[in-house]
């Protein structure tokens, strides 16, 4: 996990917390928020897709053979390795 | 007119783009009267007839963040049912004017007059005034929208004004023309506003790593106030003759002690000071009409020329050390290392009358601290049957 950048202090923010430009979803990766990290097995992955459905993100990402995981936004929640019928998603600690 | 036909009647001339409220005693006047003029067609004003105070301050937020210049009013209950809400237009830097009519809180219910409505919000990041008859009603709400919408402060304040001793006594009161009110307040201009050409979000999810940082704002915009109050009344001096500023005194000149207060009871307070001064008393009035932003350093200023203090508190903090502005006055000593002796008197609750005698009591008791005797009872109960 990257280094938290310098974020911004308090007197050259917008007042109130008005985001005047959109998009800023785009730059708050959440995924510095996890605390276990999902790790797939493409071995046993068939790619039926349940993860990606289950997902709450959605931070599994469709691929040509297997799916992946988007590090960026993925919280952590385990969702993805609960519901896996062939136990392909594992989920480790995050260092 | 009475106080709250005066407020209704300041808030015409500021000429406010949305009014939204819910109607409580003793505040209703005002609505009924504002309701009045957007039937007549007077003015040029949404009014919003909501269900509740909480949906009455939540519409004056999103109204606010639109960029319009927004009036409510309530009291008591009513105010403490927009408590949540209250944070949301501090937070929200959304300039809001509330006239807030002071009332006590149940139980056991009560419509009459104290300040633990207010007091129980008092933290809510709001500027707040307190006005002691219906002309500084008036003369507060006018420039209140002055403060609040100013750049440097934008934070919504409350003009209040005691309840039923204020709101329903008729008085002559001296009002500006529409011409210098408009001159005066002009129209708000918006530094972020709601507008579907240029979107901008309002009210995002902040987590630990930036929500101290927006709480420091408001606390630079309430230290941006104190000027900006200044300037606003310095204006409004201009055109009515009537020249208001942070702190009111009374006797001060040569006084040894004082009473101090909010709201109406500076008028009693000063009755009874000016008697016991044509008797030889050096007694004085010191009256906040600025309560927040505190102002701390002129408060320290006078109190550093005064031997005691007898802090009236219309509330009770349950618990604490002192009612709500002896604590403040507690902590200005501390912070500036005063040595006044200060004693709280909790009085006038639930619109329990404050008598002359009951202040002549407190001056006498200031004098007997300020000639040595020790203060053996920091807060005590004027008028209560035992």
């Amino acid at each position: 996990m990257s280094v938290e950048e310098r974020k911004p202090g308090w007197s050259s923010l917008p007042i109130g917390a008005v985001l005047v430009t959109p998009g800023s979803a785009e730059r708050n990766k959440t995924g510095t928020w996890r605390l276990k990290r999902p790790v797939l097995d493409p071995k046993k992955c068939t790619n039926c897709l349940l993860c990606w459905i289950y997902c709450p993100e959605p931070a599994i990402l469709r691929a040509a053979k297997t799916i992946e995981f988007d590090y960026e936004y993925c919280k952590g929640c385990g969702i993805c390795a609960g519901e896996c019928p062939l136990k392909a998603i594992s989920m480790t600690e995050e260092t | 007119m009475n106080g709250d036909e005066a407020v209704a009647f300041a808030a015409k001339q500021a000429k406010v783009d949305v009014v939204a409220a819910y109607p409580i005693t003793p505040q209703t006047i005002i609505v009924e009267r504002f309701s009045d003029y957007v039937a007549n067609g007077e003015v040029d004003t949404q009014f919003i007839c909501v269900e509740s105070e909480h949906s009455a301050l939540s519409a004056c937020v999103g109204s606010a963040l639109s960029g319009s210049r927004v009036f409510t009013a309530t009291s008591s209950q009513g105010l403490a049912l927009m408590h949540e809400v209250l944070y949301l237009a501090s937070g929200l830097r959304a300039p809001i004017v509330m006239a807030v009519v002071n009332r006590a809180l149940s139980a056991p219910i009560n419509i009459h007059n104290d300040h633990s409505d207010m007091m129980g919000s008092r933290d809510c990041g709001w500027i707040q005034i307190y006005a002691e008859n219906g002309q500084e009603a008036y003369d507060w709400t006018l420039q209140a929208f002055k403060i609040a919408e100013d750049h440097k402060v934008l934070l919504p304040v409350t003009v209040n004004l005691d309840g039923f001793t204020i709101s329903h006594a008729m008085e002559g009161i001296a009002v500006l023309e529409d011409d210098d009110v408009t001159k005066l307040l002009g129209t708000r201009k918006a530094m972020y506003k709601l507008d579907t050409t240029n979107p901008m979000t309002f009210g995002p999810l902040t987590l630990p790593d930036y929500y101290s940082e927006f709480k420091r704002q408001q606390v630079d915009a309430m230290d941006n106030a104190p000027p900006v109050i200044e300037a606003a009344t310095k204006d409004f001096g201009k055109i009515s003759g009537r020249q208001y500023s942070a702190v009111s005194t009374f006797g001060l000149e040569d006084a040894e002690v004082a009473v101090m207060c909010l709201g109406s009871i500076a008028g009693t307070a000063r009755t009874v000071a000016r008697k016991m001064r044509e008797n030889g008393k050096r007694v004085g009035v010191i009256k906040l009409w600025q309560y927040r932003p505190f102002p701390t350093t002129q408060v320290a200023n006078l109190l550093s020329n005064l031997k005691c203090v007898g802090i009236l508190d219309r509330s009770v903090a349950f618990g604490a050390p002192y009612g709500p502005l002896c604590s403040d006055v507690a902590s200005t000593k501390v912070l500036t290392g005063i040595q006044t002796k200060i004693f709280n008197v909790i009085c006038g609750l639930g619109g329990r009358d404050v008598r002359p005698v009951d202040i002549e009591a407190v001056f006498d008791r200031a004098l007997r601290h300020a000639r040595g005797e020790p203060v053996e009872e920091p807060v005590s109960y004027a008028g209560v049957r035992t």
